[in-house]
């Protein structure tokens, strides 16, 4: 009987809510830095492999569709870690209430937005472009 | 495991629209789950226009008009109406609360009704909630003691007794546990905010004599460290406790043990 019952329905009907989302996208971000270190390491071993896959790896790293994932990865790095940084707070006891939550949540998202920013940026003037 | 869709028995249909009576204004609609056990169909959503000018202010008023007035056999738990006794915990507009203490007026547009979410339902808005007060009873929630009883009551300070604030007001009504994600994919394992909420009341206890064996049967990858601070539990609590709060005091309690 009882495995017959239904499931009440959760994620499907649940209002999203700000905290969840701030959550998710940490998973979300652990899981790509976890493959863009794997692409870290290809670029090393091109390099390794001499300069005629170097200059390979460069120049897909360097189109377009490459500049955009390591512009996702820049962001998922500087979100992971300051979020990372928030959830040692948490796990020390400070920042629980609702508000201080909400308050940290948004210095993690403007901070990683900013930080994603500063470093292209720098990257740019260092290059001088892309 | 988390799996995001809701097996095949469990997908919710449309269902019937029952509507107001003739000559009513101030109407309002109340999107409402619905499960027969007895007719072996899939679940559905029935839609309940209500007179709201011979309407009680609470989204639990107008269950009860419903049920009275309308169609007779809908079915969920209430008994106090005034938040105490925690039986009308559902899925009010997409967050779960106390039906009893939530004002229609606090939602807009049409009033969705679902049960406590990822709960196997009995019937309608019960759902079956065996499961959550087994996990309640393994972290056997009462005094444990070894010296001997004192003359008269076990003392506590004043300042003792305030850390158990915010901890005794908790009525067990599974709104948090029930809105956390972590629970949802984990419930076989994970205690969920509420029965950890209520194993830190009783690890905060000053007159309880058996935080280490409590502790101990804390100690899981998954019986406690499946919380991720998510916080749905603190956003959804009707009774403004932080279950998220209890849970990263029991975590702090582990580390100062190991120390």
């Amino acid at each position: 009987m009882a495995e017959k019952r239904p499931l009440s329905p959760h994620i499907q009907v649940y209002r999203w809510q700000w905290t969840m989302l701030m959550s998710i996208v940490h998973r979300a971000t652990g899981v790509a830095l976890a493959i863009g270190s794997i692409l870290l390491v290809l670029w090393l071993v091109s390099l390794a492999a001499g300069p005629a896959s170097f200059e390979r790896a460069q120049l897909i790293l360097g189109s377009l569709p490459g500049l955009v994932l390591l512009g996702g990865w820049s962001f998922a790095l500087f979100y992971h870690l300051l979020n990372g940084l928030r959830h040692l707070a948490w796990d020390a006891g400070w920042g629980l209430e609702l508000k201080d939550a909400f308050a940290s949540g948004m210095v993690v998202i403007i901070g990683a937005a900013a930080l994603t920013g500063l470093t292209w940026v720098l990257a740019a003037s260092i290059y001088g472009g892309f | 495991m988390a799996e995001f869709t809701l097996p095949k028995n469990s997908k919710v249909g449309k269902g019937k629209h029952w509507p107001a009576p003739a000559g009513a204004t101030n109407i309002r609609s109340f999107k409402v789950y619905r499960y027969d056990p007895d007719s072996g169909e899939n679940p559905r959503t029935d839609t309940y226009d209500v007179d709201m000018d011979s309407c009680g202010p609470m989204v639990l008023d107008a269950l009860i008009k419903i049920k009275n007035e309308i169609d007779t056999t809908l079915t969920f738990r209430r008994s106090c109406r005034e938040g105490v006794c925690g039986s009308c915990a559902m899925n009010i507009d997409g967050t779960n609360t106390l039906a009893c203490t939530k004002f229609n007026e606090e939602v807009k547009g049409e009033i969705a009704i679902y049960p406590l979410p990822h709960q196997p339902v009995v019937k309608d808005l019960v759902p079956d909630q065996t499961h959550f007060f087994a996990q309640y009873r393994q972290i056997e929630p009462w005094i444990k003691v070894d010296t001997p009883p004192p003359a008269r009551e076990r003392l506590q300070s004043p300042e003792e007794r305030e850390k158990l604030d915010g901890l005794y007001e908790c009525i067990l009504c599974s709104c948090c546990s029930t809105a956390c994600p972590s629970y949802w994919w984990n419930a076989d394992r994970y205690l969920g905010p509420a029965v950890l909420l209520q194993a830190y009341r009783w690890l905060a206890d000053s007159r309880d004599e058996a935080t280490g064996e409590r502790l101990d049967q804390l100690e899981d990858p998954f019986r406690l460290y499946r919380c991720h601070t998510i916080m749905n539990c603190t956003r959804t609590c009707p009774k403004g406790l932080s279950p998220a709060a209890a849970i990263s005091e029991i975590k702090r309690m582990m580390v100062a043990r190991q120390v």
